[in-house]
């Protein structure tokens, strides 16, 4: 790497371009909700910024702040089930044969790559109340009563008619939706991680008589914590700041802070008491990077994305 | 021990993916991941409105798609804005992974948080901005088409090229300093050096950076749907309104043009950095 003054003409070309592209369309949008944060909203269209805390205050109001706490919840179960269900798998993945590897790999990533909101509408046709899981039931109920009436207890005496189970629209349909397009963030740093394990640890434990889980929490958990605690934080980063799945999925008591904020922005017209909301949700996130950015430097490890 | 059967080839210790038990939990979450999408593409295909049980194969549904006026519209205008979006972002990106690359100057660590800013603050943050952004300046709305789109565009290219940058600089990390110092010694200029040098070794990572850009762009719901207007529709944003109206065959048409669109641009995309990945390490 070169000092800049070396070639000042040429750094300036190719810095000035991308330089003023983020500055002018993302740190000035930015500034600009973060100034409207400290103001009032005098009229329909007027809003004064006269830099007091006023909308701070307001979102820190038990409704809101409930409504915080709901969207950590929310991103804490997803990022819990997804951790269980992606270790499995990225030991799997792991361990098989290199084909087969990059295979597997695809195979996670590749539904990353299908638009979030085709995937959450697919969700809606399973979870439906005539969707995929309700008629498979119905179905199964009606062939089994059918069995037995063969033995004289048709009709519904012994299962009753089948009443389909509303799975959409509440807190277990948002929950459900944000792990499935989630998973993928787990899967791909435990991967990272457990692909650097020395195997020959494994391999010591095993032959000195420690079982399986044990040398799955007294081995690999400990050696793979980087990559435990970077699968943590890209996943609930994501999920806390999400606005589809709840949108669609969730009922009315399933709004998270991101449906609270555009409703600011739209239908409730206060951009100020949004603009907070918003920084709220960012200064959350800044949160979780930086204590991502320390346990990796702990590690004394490289990024894992 | 119990787990040597007489199999030619026994299970080993450590031959995990050889357990029943996680080939299950593999197997399971990926029928998870896929049953969904795969009943998504298969029901466009189905002779009914209900859409829940099979009626027999049908392709009315993309006709239908096809002769939808406002969904052609909106399917152009996010081809549109996904083709300016990659053209852009995929120059500032090289823009920005070049000066990353090569120089040091103050403030550098800074300057690189800023540039993956775009990538981490929430969506919805973003959205809101952009929104709030373009009606505070008075950008004009109602343009001739295609300018009306230019809010949308500028909004997505501003989240695209550091995803670009990012690609583009992992390929230069395999690109020999003292070629372009050859080159400047041979007497030609920064310009030169750039075009005739740099640019043919970063082109995987450019065509690679380009596809990830377009389809970003494609893919974007939550930015655009705060910077469209009623006029300015896009693909996406127009499927979300069919969505929240109901479930119909011609969304999962929709949808399946949509996916298939984007698993195709990804398929080259991950090609190309396949290819970005083992030229650049035989260039060391």
């Amino acid at each position: 790497m070169e000092n800049w003054k070396r070639s000042a003409q040429a750094f300036f070309a190719a810095f000035t371009p991308p330089t003023f592209w983020l500055v002018a369309f993302f740190i000035v949008p930015l500034s600009l909700i973060w100034l409207y944060s400290f103001s009032m909203k005098t009229g329909v269209t007027d809003i004064t910024l006269n830099w007091n805390l006023h909308q701070y205050a307001r979102a820190l109001e038990p409704l809101y702040l409930g409504i915080f706490w709901k969207s950590i919840l929310m991103a804490a179960a997803t990022t819990a089930i997804c951790l269980v269900v992606a270790f499995p798998v990225a030991i799997a993945i792991v361990f098989s044969k290199p084909t087969m590897r990059m295979w597997l790999l695809l195979l996670v990533i590749l539904p990353f790559w299908t638009n979030l909101l085709i995937r959450t509408y697919a969700l809606i046709a399973v979870l439906r109340t005539n969707g995929f899981i309700n008629g498979g039931l119905g179905w199964l109920v009606e062939k089994g009563d059918w069995l037995l009436s063969l033995v004289g207890l048709g009709d519904n005496t012994i299962i009753g008619p089948f009443e389909p189970l509303s799975l959409l629209y509440n807190n277990t349909a948002v929950v459900f939706g944000l792990v499935y397009v989630s998973l993928p963030f787990m899967v791909l740093p435990l991967y990272a991680a457990l692909d650097r394990l020395d195997r020959s640890y494994l391999e010591a434990s095993l032959d000195l008589g420690a079982g399986h889980f044990r040398t799955f929490f007294s081995i690999v958990v400990p050696l793979a914590l980087p990559g435990i605690a970077s699968g943590i934080v890209i996943t609930f980063i994501p999920a806390m700041g999400s606005y589809l799945t709840p949108d669609l999925l969730g009922g009315t008591d399933s709004q998270m802070i991101a449906n609270v904020i555009a409703d600011q922005f739209k239908q409730a017209n206060n951009w100020p008491f949004g603009a907070a909301l918003s920084f709220l949700l960012m200064y959350a996130t800044f949160f979780a990077l930086a204590v991502r950015a320390v346990l990796m430097r702990k590690e004394g490890r490289g990024d894992v994305k | 021990m119990s787990i040597f059967k007489r199999n030619p080839d026994p299970i080993g210790p450590l031959d995990y993916s050889r357990r029943f038990s996680l080939r299950f939990t593999v197997g399971l979450t990926l029928f998870f991941l896929y049953a969904p999408i795969v009943g998504l593409i298969v029901f466009s295909f189905n002779d009914s409105r209900r859409n829940v049980v099979w009626r027999g194969f049908t392709t009315d549904y993309y006709v239908k798609l096809f002769n939808n006026d406002a969904l052609m519209l909106a399917f152009g205008n996010s081809l549109t804005i996904a083709l300016f979006t990659t053209l852009f972002s995929t120059v500032l990106g090289a823009l920005t992974a070049y000066v990353l690359w090569r120089y040091r100057f103050p403030g550098k660590a800074i300057y690189e948080g800023g540039m993956a800013m775009p990538i981490v603050i929430p969506e919805i943050c973003m959205g809101v901005a952009m929104m709030v952004f373009f009606a505070r300046i008075g950008w004009p709305s109602g343009m001739i088409w295609p300018f009306n789109l230019s809010a949308i565009t500028i909004a997505h290219i501003a989240f695209s090229f550091p995803f670009a940058a990012i690609v583009i600089r992992a390929r230069l990390e395999s690109f020999n300093p003292e070629l372009a110092e050859c080159a400047r010694d041979l007497g030609a200029s920064e310009f030169q050096v750039f075009r005739d040098v740099v640019i043919p070794h970063m082109k995987p990572g450019l065509i690679a950076g380009a596809l990830l850009a377009f389809t970003l762009s494609l893919d974007d719901f939550v930015i655009t749907f705060f910077t469209s207007g009623p006029d300015t529709v896009t693909f996406p944003v127009k499927i979300y309104s069919m969505v929240r109206f109901s479930v119909t065959p011609e969304v999962n048409a929709a949808s399946t043009v949509l996916i298939l669109l984007t698993l195709v641009v990804t398929a080259f995309a991950l090609r190309m950095q396949n290819r970005n990945n083992m030229l650049g390490s035989s260039g060391h």
